[in-house]
């Protein structure tokens, strides 16, 4: 979908530069307004089609080999005395919606995250936030004997919610303010010595490795239906917090100096993102486990086309989330059979690449 | 320093109130504050270790440690002493040292306090390789078991000299700038670490607590098997870091100016690189991932020895006192013996976030 964006529009380095239009800002632009315009909403277009796609695919394939026609009327005709439906309506869908909602989340706290810090290397998993989350569901599992993946949610949300904080009052301490540089390693001092913690706990207590091993990595598969009812009320919370911030982020884009006299408070708008990225991200790694590099990859892919404005950029990101989780997940059910690839792994080993090739870009993007 | 400003007439530059000691082309400029500094951690190094010799189930006091270290003792206490203990200690001791130096250097080269070989992702590199063949090892039996023996060291090694390839390949823009080098370094340990896992997930429960341990870094059951090779690496790679290290001092500079004072600028850093990673690697093999020790040991040796970059002889006697330190509050002061990588990262991840808040702007270039 990028590329056709790409073709409708060869030039695309000047992007990057276009200034962002504030909320505030009156009249229509002339020139590239129009086009970008077009290109958001052909970009929009496509997001939505290879969402549908996404979810279908992840749907009709699994372990259980189920012929296509079998799944739809599983869709829209079930008997639930056959067994194909019952895996289709009880284990697909669950696990479906589970990487829709964890993905735009992720999507969505990885926009708010590099938009708050300006840094484009900024991932809830590489700035310690599931580090956080996987300690406390560790001491949760050994101090209170918790077994019940239902029961980490609250573990893990405490953990990620601290972490969070703990890395963006670091990141502001120092006197270079939050560099690139120095956020990304204050994520992984954080995640070091809460992951030399974890170990502590797991190599006292062999149960709790046993339990911990499978939450860690991160995954859609097996996660009750409940763990989200549980947690989707804080995503939502999250995701209208993170939409309504978008025009303040479009002010904040342009400094912070220049967002106060557009009448903009610089304070309240970085409280109330730290508290949106919290809930998004923290909820998703409550549900799914840790899984990092979906909100990294997906703002630079959908800035692409839709350009700097957080209006566009923020449900964008939100629907790029949701796919790439979706896909991800669909790649690993398929690519080691008949054993699973679990989503977090796929999309580390997909996203670090990513994550590398920013680094050696000539000149990191402009937030 | 006093090279560059005073513009010397002749060659052999004096520096001001420090007699050069020569000897043909040799010379070492006499610094009385880094021969202080290298006395009183040797002190401290073999305090450590004998205190660390003397605690355990069957508590040895202080005097008889040193008795059989000098070839006292009786026959239960030299075996306690000689085959179980030292042996522990003195591969805690070498291994620190040697993470240290390797930590010394690739913070050198990257002028750059946090480019040490465990946040650069080299010590995962070589932590990935180790954990396959425990986990791998663990399913075939036998066979599998000599393989786990002698392979894990070697598969090690092998790990840890292939991601610092691909890290350093993937950093090289014509040059290696420090902060494109670290962050490199973080995707590849992000990648490393979601393979570790992985593997965790597919093993049995018991290679995954035997990975987890090693993977945390332990000197639990270290006998000389595993002294013999971080020590011939010292031995070996420690000199070699030593002689081309002269040039680092000029690297400090920036390249321009290193290449303008006659250094083959790429040719030096490309094999202080080899014997940096040489030295994390065979480390690694043999306790496994000792958090922290690269970061932390060259930062307190250079501020001890009150250098401009750090010092390689005082970070590995830093390094390996702080470990051996470690090791024996991780021996002694819990209810059940802990792994040594739990306390030094304790230890040093708060140093790491220190330094951060303290030199934000510096680790930005």
């Amino acid at each position: 979908m990028v590329s056709a964006a790409q073709h409708s529009a060869p030039e695309e380095t000047p992007l990057s530069t276009v200034t962002p239009v504030p909320a505030t800002a009156t009249g229509r632009p002339p020139g590239p307004r129009r086009s970008l315009r077009g290109r958001r909403l052909v970009g929009l277009a496509l997001l939505l089609v290879a969402l549908v796609a996404g979810a279908l695919l992840s749907v009709a394939v699994g372990a259980k080999p189920i012929p296509l026609d079998v799944v739809w009327d599983a869709l829209v005709r079930p008997d639930l005395t056959l067994e194909d439906h019952i895996v289709v309506r009880s284990l697909r869908i669950p696990r479906t919606v589970l990487g829709l909602v964890a993905g735009a989340a992720l999507g969505l706290s990885g926009a708010l995250i590099q938009g708050h810090t300006r840094n484009p290397l900024a991932d809830p998993g590489l700035l310690g936030i599931n580090a956080g989350a996987a300690f406390l569901v560790v001491l949760g599992i050994y101090v209170f004997s918790v077994t019940d993946p239902l029961g980490y949610v609250w573990f893990a949300f405490a953990g990620a919610a601290a972490a969070s904080v703990a890395v963006f009052v670091l990141g502001s301490v120092g006197r270079g303010g939050a560099t690139p540089v120095t956020l990304a390693l204050a994520g992984s001092a954080i995640s070091a010595l809460l992951g030399a913690l974890t170990s502590a706990v797991i190599l006292i207590d062999v149960a709790a490795l046993d339990a911990y091993r499978f939450w860690a990595v991160g995954s859609l598969a097996g996660r009750d239906g409940e763990v989200l009812t549980n947690v989707v009320w804080f995503l939502a919370a999250g995701a209208v917090l993170a939409l309504a911030s978008a025009p303040a982020l479009n002010a904040l884009s342009l400094g912070d100096d220049v967002a106060r006299s557009l009448g903009h408070s610089v304070r309240r708008t970085r409280i109330l993102g730290t508290v949106a990225i919290t809930l998004l991200a923290g909820g998703a790694t409550a549900a799914c486990g840790p899984i990092a590099f979906v909100g990294l990859v997906v703002p630079h892919i959908v800035r692409t086309f839709t350009g700097p404005d957080y209006r566009w950029l923020l449900p964008a990101s939100a629907l790029s989330g949701s796919v790439l989780l979706l896909v991800g997940d669909v790649l690993g059910r398929v690519l080691v059979r008949p054993g699973e690839l679990q989503v977090g792994i796929v999309l580390a080993l997909v996203g670090a690449p990513f994550f590398i090739y920013l680094v050696r870009r000539r000149k990191m993007v402009d937030i | 320093m006093a090279v560059l400003t005073k513009r010397a007439p002749e060659p052999p530059a004096k520096v001001p109130g420090r007699p050069a000691l020569r000897r043909g082309r040799f010379s070492v400029v006499w610094r009385p504050r880094t021969v202080v500094v290298l006395a009183l951690t040797a002190l401290v190094l073999f305090v450590g270790l004998v205190v660390n010799i003397g605690r355990g189930d069957f508590p040895i006091s202080i005097g008889e440690v040193v008795a059989v270290l000098f070839g006292g003792g009786d026959r239960g206490q030299r075996f306690i002493v000689l085959d179980l203990r030292l042996p522990q200690s003195l591969t805690g001791a070498l291994v620190g040292g040697a993470l240290a130096v390797s930590g010394a250097i690739t913070q050198a080269i990257a002028r750059n306090p946090l480019a040490s070989p465990d946040i650069i992702g080299i010590t995962m590199g070589a932590s990935a390789t180790a954990v396959f063949v425990i986990v791998i090892g663990g399913g075939f039996g036998a066979v599998g078991g000599f393989l786990t023996a002698a392979g894990l060291p070697i598969a090690a090694l092998i790990g840890g000299l292939l991601t610092a390839f691909v890290i350093h390949g993937l950093s090289w823009r014509r040059g290696i700038q420090g902060f494109r080098l670290v962050l490199v370094g973080i995707g590849i340990n992000a990648m490393l670490l979601a393979i570790v896992q992985w593997l965790l997930v597919v093993a049995e429960i018991h290679e995954a607590a035997r990975a987890t341990v090693w993977l945390t870094g332990s000197l639990n059951a270290r006998g000389w098997e595993h002294v013999i090779p971080v020590g011939l690496a010292l031995v070996v790679l420690v000199p070699a870091a030593l002689v081309l290290a002269h040039g680092l001092g000029a690297l400090q500079f920036g390249d321009d100016t290193a290449r303008g004072l006659g250094m083959r600028v790429d040719h030096a850093r490309s094999w202080l690189l080899v014997v940096a990673v040489g030295l994390a690697a065979v480390a690694t093999a043999s306790a496994g991932p000792i958090a922290f020790v690269a970061l932390v040991a060259p930062q307190i040796a250079q501020r001890l020895v009150g250098s401009a970059r750090p010092p390689i002889a005082a970070s590995l006697l830093v390094g390996a006192a702080l470990t051996v330190l470690s090791d024996v509050i991780a021996r002694t002061a819990f209810p059940s013996p802990l792994p040594v990588g739990i306390i030094t990262a304790v230890v040093g991840a708060p140093y790491l976030l220190y330094l951060l808040a303290r030199h934000g702007r510096e680790a930005r270039t």
